[in-house]
């Protein structure tokens, strides 16, 4: 990298890939906004049986994967906030 | 063996009868025998593309209705033996077509002809299943516009909902000299948001304006585009062929300005 990249502003091409990328990942996976607030909600229930969760901190989005050159692969991206291991009473 | 190749785009105005109409041309310069069809019913264009607008009595309408035969409503292309044209309907709606009658016809046509080439509407509606119903491949034509873009992942997605064998894509209208301050996606941008195979890239030509105005498409013309076009035609027909230069094309002046300007 050119240590005049540094100072450049991001040039528009770049924008418009990157605006572009997070449309279409959107687009391709055809999962309107209220399926995801129901994936969402059973993913709290669910984990909260075992973990207390931060309800109102949890992120959940459809992305790209971009692991080892399987890119592409769309995959459900989960960001739980956890408030308390809940102590397990065996 | 003959194929029925559909030319779609999604978004309108991208190059999609522009770049019909000089395949069809290019794969006939190439001694392939081949029918054009306009498949934008209500919206006529290819006719006035080619030039061969004065031509026309009978259309893809009269065709499928069994008001003529097939052979009397193809247009012959005087400039070139074997190219001919199937207009579309100017006063009926897309309604009057249907798939299964637009593979029927596209089946005849195939004993007859080595390309049938058909030229969509924008869109995906009817008019759109219509003209894909038929084919074995697809070329999408896309700009490098964040819209057309968008459009074509839309129109690949229905393709391949539709088991289409083989798609294509063709970047057109593209400028290297934005492409290179970075204020334009670049060729390879646009095929690794797509990935889809790239068949050709198609520079923003004025000459592409003035073909039009004559009805005369310029494939296989000493232009940028027309050498682009025809270079998509020999890789149509499997052959290997390197993609353009465009940056090169700049002449002796803007060369020497180069040589200052990497400094």
């Amino acid at each position: 990298m050119n240590i005049m990249d540094f100072f450049r502003k991001k040039n528009s091409s770049d924008v418009a890939k990157d605006r572009l990328k997070l449309v279409l990942v959107s687009d391709r996976a055809n999962c309107s906004p209220e399926v995801m607030e129901m994936i969402k909600n059973d993913i709290i229930k669910v984990i909260s049986k075992y973990l207390e969760v931060d309800a109102e901190g949890l992120d959940i989005q459809i992305t790209q994967t971009d692991i080892d050159g399987s890119k592409g692969i769309p995959a459900l991206y989960a960001n739980i906030p956890i408030k308390k291991l809940k102590q397990t009473s065996e | 063996m003959s194929e029925v190749i559909v030319v779609t785009s999604g978004k309108g105005g991208v190059g999609k009868t522009t770049s019909s109409a000089n395949v069809g041309t290019g794969l006939a310069k190439l001694d392939q025998k081949v029918v054009l069809i306009d498949t934008d019913i209500g919206l006529r264009n290819l006719d006035v593309v080619m030039g061969l607008e004065n031509r026309i009595v009978y259309n893809l309408v009269d065709v499928v209705e069994g008001n003529c035969r097939i052979k009397q409503a193809l247009i012959k292309d005087k400039r070139y033996p074997n190219l001919y044209l199937l207009p579309s309907a100017q006063t009926r709606d897309k309604t009057s077509v249907t798939p299964e009658q637009m593979k029927k016809l596209t089946d005849e046509l195939r004993e007859e002809f080595d390309y049938i080439i058909l030229d969509c509407p924008a869109g995906i509606e009817q008019g759109f299943k219509n003209a894909i119903a038929g084919a074995d491949r697809a070329l999408i034509v896309t700009t490098p516009e964040v819209s057309a873009i968008r459009d074509a992942d839309r129109i690949i997605g229905l393709l391949e909902a539709n088991s289409m064998k083989k798609i294509d894509l063709i970047v057109n209208r593209l400028r290297p000299d934005m492409v290179k301050r970075g204020d334009m996606m670049s060729i390879d941008d646009v095929v690794d948001i797509l990935a889809i195979n790239l068949i050709g890239a198609v520079p923003d030509d004025e000459a592409i304006v003035i073909s039009t105005n004559q009805g005369e498409p310029l494939v296989g013309s000493d232009t940028l585009a027309g050498k682009a076009y025809m270079n998509i035609c020999h890789r149509i027909l499997g052959e290997e062929v390197p993609l353009m230069d465009f940056s090169t094309e700049n002449g002796l002046f803007a060369k020497i300005a180069n040589l200052f300007k990497k400094n």
